[in-house]
């Protein structure tokens, strides 16, 4: 029967689905906001700037 | 002779498209790879007529620093602005055919063959060439290494220029797959599949080799682009060609499976290509010129993950009350209303990445530029998740508010953004102190901003005016308006919307004559820009 | 290692960093396309849907040719206006042997789902040769050289057989009578035994008004004369059908 296949898998998506999203979503932002990876994040941010390139005849 | 293998391939290339030629089976098929003949012999002629490397100025090199493969990037940048001008100036084009429609010249300058052009010119030619040459420019300064390979990097440049030259003359021609944004056929799609496993190769290849430890979020969204885009492409193309040597093919779905394959396609060629590119572009471009770091660095992942899972969901809004099933509908409009979270997050960290300096917005046009474009992105993602409300769409899909809302992101984001990057790579490229002329940016960036404003907003009215136009009853129970009614209702609107078109153009060209001067290596004989008294002493 | 500073990995790994972007991307598409290859409810079931004759097919390919998806939808959506202007709404039955769909997503002009039937073949061609002598507002190109074009008919069998290849149910009688079928519908007073017994409910006669020969305009107003015809919707159970 193809409408209680489709019963099922929205019945999945509206519980176990929702609820694996939310906890993948939840422990990325845990990952990023833990305490330690400022520092880490900090660094990275600088990343472009580091690489100075000046304009023009600077740069010999 | 340096250029040898390459004037091999080119000619050899050459011959092969001749030999399709003249075995081709459908009149477009032959004049098509006549056409490709002569592009690649050309370009063959080209490298034979020119000097050695060693008789060009050797590259600017630093000892502290590694030597970045810095010619494609040249290239490139002079072809975003060339192909920007031209899309732009086809865009004009077709607006004042909507306007005037004896402007048509049949067969092969009518709206239905011009209006692909267009779409093509400005997103896969200016845009496919401001994405490659800025993620060249970017992977190279993040990764401090140079790229893996040069001749793959020009390889992937002019393999990608071809593919336009390819697509362009196709639609002129009438080779088309009528699958919007996804137009060409399928020798082409074949073409652009190799040229870009090749970007996939070089780029995945250099971020292996880098030599700093991170790999910088700009690089992230650069990656994410391509590989989704390679992956969208193929499925999205999946033909039966009539015959090997024939223009035409039969898609391999049908009816409401190849409507929603089409638009995970479409949607998401806004959500990678116009999208997740440039955010790569403005991860980068903004921290450098703004010399400060991005505001927040966390965020940026956030807005990574969240965009790259989202976004993909977003298709069926486009297909709205059609014969799609509702479920689909449904799950479409749902996460197009969450994309404006992570959007929204995006467009904070650009904005806030100016803290502490936001007299730059007055004092540097090329900020100015980003703020700008950085603004529009936040505006058209807000407009986005309405628009894909059911009950809004209905008044609004299939008319100009949807035009409206895709020029504002492109127009607005998508330009300023790929501009700002154009004038902060140009000088740099070029060994330049300054650009020619920062006060012909300032021209550009308020002939750019008002021909934007003018064309959303009148777009905005002649759209909602239409929708409401077509569900117009009188007290007696008739629909009011004929069709044909709602088209005369629209004409000075498209005068107003081509005007618009018109001083965006303007803002094109001027900014092709700064670049091309700045190349040059002048200056311009001008007022400086005021910088405030309050900036410390450096 | 403790968990937490894997993070890092990620972070630090190109491959991975592409593998997990590709997994993250694929989900969506998976979950939402998939579905509709196999949901049997995903196409209603009528009676009266049958595949493009050869003509037709070749004046959907110059439908397709000359753009005019860009400005026409085929797609009329459930509202009283649309089904009041243009006729009862779209079904997804109504394009399953469209490869590729041409449901359109903008309507400079009208919607063209149903436009079959509605004017006169005369009316179609002399408003494809100057739109604006029968409608003075229109804003639609000029398309007279069709009518100066003779329909190229080398690829009409292959055509057919690249359309099998993708699942149109057209029998082998069907494509061993392509050429034939698509001459028999264009000229007037030509034996089409053969393809009515092919094609329910086909119209054939001489679309362009030129008897002499079979043009591109003939193609394309055989194409439009079809448009949103086939569908019984006598016998149509919306709500059995519902989704």
């Amino acid at each position: 029967m193809p409408t209680a296949h489709y019963d099922m898998l929205r019945h999945f998506a509206d519980s176990w689905g929702l609820l694996y999203m939310m906890a993948i979503f939840l422990s990325v932002v845990f990952f990023l906001l833990r305490p330690g990876a400022k520092a880490n994040a900090m660094a990275a941010a600088r990343i472009p700037l580091d690489d100075n390139e000046p304009l023009g005849d600077e740069r010999k | 002779m340096h250029y040898l293998p390459w004037i091999i391939v080119l000619g050899g290339g050459a011959f092969f498209a001749l030999v399709l030629s003249g075995l081709g089976q459908d009149a477009a098929f032959s004049a098509h790879w006549g056409i490709i003949a002569v592009v690649l012999g050309l370009g063959a002629i080209i490298l034979m007529r020119r000097p050695e490397p060693a008789a060009v100025a050797a590259p600017v090199s630093r000892s502290d620093a590694p030597t970045y493969i810095d010619g494609p990037i040249r290239a490139g940048s002079i072809l975003t602005v060339f192909w920007g001008c031209v899309g732009f100036l086809v865009g004009l084009v077709i607006a004042l055919q909507l306007a005037w429609p004896d402007l048509n010249l049949e067969p092969w300058f009518n709206f239905g063959r011009m209006r692909p052009l267009h779409t093509s010119a400005v997103v896969f030619a200016f845009g496919g060439t401001a994405l490659i040459t800025t993620s060249f420019y970017v992977v190279q300064r993040t990764c401090r290494a140079p790229m893996i390979s040069e001749n793959l990097a020009w390889f992937v440049f002019w393999g990608y220029q071809l593919f336009i030259v390819m697509a362009a003359t196709g639609y002129l021609l009438g080779i088309t797959q009528s699958r919007e944004y996804a137009e060409p056929e399928w020798y082409v799609d074949l073409w652009l599949t190799i040229v870009w496993v090749a970007y996939l190769i070089l780029f995945l290849g250099t971020l292996i080799k880098r030599k700093e430890p991170h790999i910088y979020v700009a690089n992230w969204f650069y990656l994410a682009f391509i590989v989704t885009i390679a992956l969208l492409h193929v499925v999205n193309n999946l033909a039966m060609p009539v015959s090997l040597l024939g223009s035409k093919s039969y898609s391999l779905f049908s009816g409401v499976q190849d409507a929603l394959t089409q638009w995970w396609y479409g949607h998401n060629a806004v959500g990678f290509f116009l999208t997740a590119g440039f955010l790569g572009m403005m991860y980068y471009f903004m921290p450098k010129q703004a010399e400060r770091p991005v505001y927040s660095y966390r965020l940026s992942i956030i807005h990574f993950w969240a965009l790259i899972f989202l976004y993909i969901w977003a298709g069926p809004h486009h297909l709205h009350y059609t014969a799609l099933p509702d479920w689909a509908q449904t799950l479409g409009m749902v996460f197009s209303i969450m994309l404006w979270m992570p959007s929204w997050g995006g467009m904070i960290n650009g904005l806030m990445t100016l803290r502490g300096a936001w007299d730059k917005v007055r004092t540097d046009p090329i900020i100015r530029m980003m703020v700008i474009a950085i603004a529009f992105y936040g505006m058209s993602t807000f407009e986005g998740p309405v628009m894909s409300i059911k009950s809004v769409n209905g008044l609004s899909h299939y008319t100009d508010w949807t035009i409206g809302h895709v020029h504002s992101g492109a127009l607005g984001w998508v330009g300023m953004i790929s501009f700002a990057a154009v004038y902060f790579m140009v000088p740099r490229l070029w060994g330049r102190r300054q650009l020619y002329s920062p006060r012909m940016v300032n021209w550009h960036f308020w002939l750019a901003t008002t021909g934007i404003v003018i064309y959303a907003a009148v777009m905005w009215v002649s759209g909602i005016m239409q929708g409401l136009m077509w569900r117009e009853y009188d007290d007696q129970g008739f629909l009011v308006y004929s069709f044909a009614e709602t088209v005369a209702a629209l004409h000075p609107y498209y005068i107003a919307r081509a005007f618009g078109g018109l001083l965006y153009l303007a803002g094109g060209l001027v900014m092709a004559f700064n670049i091309w001067m700045t190349i040059r290596g002048r200056v311009r004989d001008e007022r400086p820009i005021p910088t405030t008294a309050l900036q410390p002493a450096e | 290692m403790d968990i937490l500073g894997k993070h890092g990995v990620i972070e630090r790994n190109a491959t991975l960093l592409l593998t997990l972007s590709l997994v993250v991307v694929c989900i969506g598409g998976i979950v939402e396309v998939a579905p509709l290859f196999y949901f049997q409810n995903t196409i209603e079931k009528v009676e009266g849907m049958r595949p493009y004759t050869p003509l037709e097919l070749a004046g959907r390919d110059i439908y397709i040719r000359e753009g005019c998806y860009t400005c026409h939808s085929q797609m009329i959506r459930p509202f009283r206006d649309e089904t009041e202007r243009y006729g009862h709404y779209s079904l997804a039955a109504e394009s399953m042997y469209d490869h590729s769909f041409q449901w359109g997503s903008k309507r400079t002009g009208p919607d063209l789902a149903r436009v079959g039937g509605r004017y006169s073949d005369e009316w179609h061609v002399e408003h494809l040769t100057n739109p604006q002598s029968l409608v003075p507002e229109s804003i639609m190109p000029k398309y007279g050289f069709l009518a100066e074009t003779d329909l190229d008919t080398n690829n009409t069998m292959a055509s057919l057989k690249a359309n099998v290849a993708v699942g149109v149910p057209y029998s082998e009688d069907a494509v061993a009578n392509a050429q034939r079928d698509l001459v028999a519908q264009a000229t007037p007073g030509a034996d089409t035994s053969g393809l009515i017994e092919r094609y329910n409910n086909v119209r054939a006669e001489d679309f362009d008004g030129d008897p002499k020969r079979i043009t591109e305009m003939d193609a394309l107003v055989a194409y439009l004369q079809m448009l949103g015809t086939l569908v019984d919707f006598t016998t149509y159970d919306a709500q059995a059908n519902f989704r």
